[in-house]
């Protein structure tokens, strides 16, 4: 394969490095005079990027005709599908923010910088490369670029010592997690003598050698750090709750799907022949996950932290998807990421919108007490919202969560998926909480603040995607994400 | 004759010397960046010597990657530190506590 083909393989990526390095230059001479055009642009970018995914994501590309660099990478109907989400998740994170950092608050001052939607660009871009990537240098590069871009970015507000907090918690654990990875990277690189994912998963047949195991053991762990999974998972609560609100959409939407995605790539084909090794260590990482995430979330007051342990939990319904190891389980577990990322945008987009008079950030239960009467709108759509996320029957979360346990249970797992639908019972407890303060106790008529054009367009598209009728949606995603799973296994 | 097993031995101990800097540490945020370039050269090592020992030259190129996004790393991270230390006035580990975990 030649480099001019390679080269059209990795398009988008390419226009993201384009489109990020020039709006960096802007930046460094407009100075955040120009944040709000680079913000515009930035979103046009990634909408062009996604416009790029839309042919081979309609037919399904496939096979050889996906390796671009002697298959550093690979950017078949799985990679593009994931792709096609993060850009998504980061067009509606993008948005999002400057209707939020125009408005002074918490003692911050008003204004964009410039230099947010940049970051947001080059961690989408790393994303990107991670979810393609079919080498463990191409993983590390895009793992990286995604990690540096998204520190900084949790601590982007630099007079707020909460935000710049957060950044330190999830650079020194995020760090350690890299680290992890590359140890396990190193020794795997060891015991099969090269770093290509089909090479290795060649070494690896067979009795495994200790070091080996250790390697997968090491990388496995590291990327449970990634995507927030028990035992891993004790920086989110502290990192979402610090992190100001629309980078914390962006961190519970966009960085997940790219993690998930990777971790589906490196277990179902690197460590495809060992699926006896990695899948019991899948399983209780998901079921973990699954009982941490609701019983964590209990007794939180801050709706951000709640938020967290929130998707902590809905990581595990992905794992468990994972942990099925078969066709079905990984289509099940991208149509579930699907829902997950819609049903996550819109609550943080709805916190967003819990301001006072004064612009200041309402993130409380002791806050939002009554809300059904004063903001009538917002409460309903958070209804929508903690409804789909409990998986209550006529919203788009029950079908996540259906898709999941199906491929469960035909894959024989019934013990596992019924521990699953008993912790989710627990977890409906704080998402009814939820609604039982906005709908049912004496009203504080605190939220007064009016809220962005753009923050209501979200919130409304994200409400009508989780309703009944996002069921319109499913033949397309059942579609896409079976042909995406299709592609994820062509090779194992 | 120092064959791999004693390169993999070194490597091992800075990797548990790094992780357990980071964790039982109780004095100093700097240390733990420390403790994180200890990580990184302990899988440094390993790759190195995987390669030298293996005739393979990726490792060597793995380990070059590897160097360049440790110093980004210590960069971005000492950037963090430093208004991390305008907002509060301390680096000290048990101080990073505004929240809870």
């Amino acid at each position: 394969m030649d480099y001019a083909s390679s080269f059209a393989l990795i398009a988008p990526e390419l226009l993201l490095t384009g489109a990020g390095l020039i709006l960096l230059l802007v930046a460094a001479f407009g100075g955040d005079m120009m944040a709000r055009p680079i913000a515009i642009l930035s979103t046009a970018a990634l909408f062009g990027a996604g416009i790029m995914l839309v042919p081979g994501l309609h037919s399904g590309v496939m096979g050889l005709d996906t390796y671009a660099f002697g298959n550093l990478m690979r950017t078949d109907a799985f990679a593009l599908f994931a792709k096609a989400m993060i850009y998504l998740a980061a067009i509606g994170c993008l948005m999002i923010a400057p209707a939020y950092f125009a408005t002074a608050s918490n003692g911050n001052e008003s204004g964009m910088r410039a230099e947010y939607s940049i970051l947001v660009l080059f961690a989408v871009l790393g994303m990107s490369i991670m979810v393609s990537a079919t080498d463990f240098m191409t993983l590390y590069l895009g793992l990286e670029l995604n990690s540096l871009a998204a520190y900084v970015l949790a601590s982007v507000l630099r007079n707020d010592s909460k935000s710049a907090e957060a950044g330190l918690k999830y650079f020194v654990l995020g760090a350690l997690a890299s680290g992890i990875l590359l140890y396990g990277m190193s020794l795997l690189y060891g015991f099969t003598g090269s770093t290509d994912f089909g090479a290795v998963r060649a070494g690896l047949t067979g009795e495994l050698a200790i070091g080996a195991l250790f390697g997968l053991v090491f990388v496995l762990a590291g990327l449970a750090f990634k995507i927030a999974a028990v035992p891993f998972h004790m920086w989110t609560p502290d990192v979402y709750e610090g992190a100001p609100t629309p980078v914390t959409a962006f961190f519970a939407t966009a960085p997940k799907v790219a993690a998930v995605a990777l971790t589906a790539r490196v277990t179902l084909e690197v460590f495809g022949e060992q699926s006896d090794a990695w899948q019991q260590i899948v399983m209780f990482v998901a079921l973990a996950s699954i009982i941490f995430g609701a019983l964590g979330a209990i007794g939180q007051e801050n709706l951000k932290r709640l938020l967290a342990y929130s998707s902590i939990n809905n990581v595990g319904f992905i794992l468990l998807g994972l942990a099925v190891a078969n066709e079905a389980g990984a289509s099940a577990m991208l149509i579930y990421l699907f829902v997950y990322v819609a049903m996550s945008l819109g609550s943080f987009v709805a916190l967003l919108m819990l301001r006072g008079e004064d612009g200041t950030l309402f993130e409380t239960f002791d806050d939002i007490k009554g809300l059904s009467t004063t903001q009538p709108l917002i409460a309903w759509a958070l209804l929508l919202l903690m409804f789909s996320l409990a998986g209550i029957p006529p919203l788009l979360g029950f079908y996540g969560k259906f898709v999941i346990f199906q491929a469960t249970v035909e894959a024989g797992l019934i013990a596992f998926g019924a521990i699953a639908i008993a912790a989710s019972v627990i977890g409906a407890f704080y998402y009814i909480k939820f609604v039982k303060v906005m709908f049912f106790d004496e009203p504080v008529d605190l939220v007064k603040g009016k809220s962005g054009a753009a923050h209501w367009v979200l919130l409304i598209l994200t409400a009508a995607i989780i309703s009944p009728l996002g069921y319109l949606l499913t033949p397309s995603i059942n579609d896409l994400a079976g042909k995406a799973a299709e592609a994820l296994f062509l090779i194992s | 004759m120092i064959g791999i097993e004693h390169y993999l031995v070194v490597g091992a101990i800075l990797f548990v010397l790094g992780v357990l800097g980071i964790f039982l540490n109780r004095k100093n945020v700097i240390v733990i960046l420390m403790a994180v370039e200890l990580i990184l050269l302990s899988v440094n090592i390993n790759l190195v010597a995987f390669s030298a020992f293996m005739n393979d030259l990726v490792g060597q190129v793995f380990a070059m990657l590897v160097l360049t996004v440790a110093a980004a790393e210590a960069a971005i991270g000492l950037a963090i530190l430093v208004i991390y230390f305008r907002n509060r006035g301390t680096i000290a580990v048990d101080d990073v506590n505004r929240m809870k975990g």
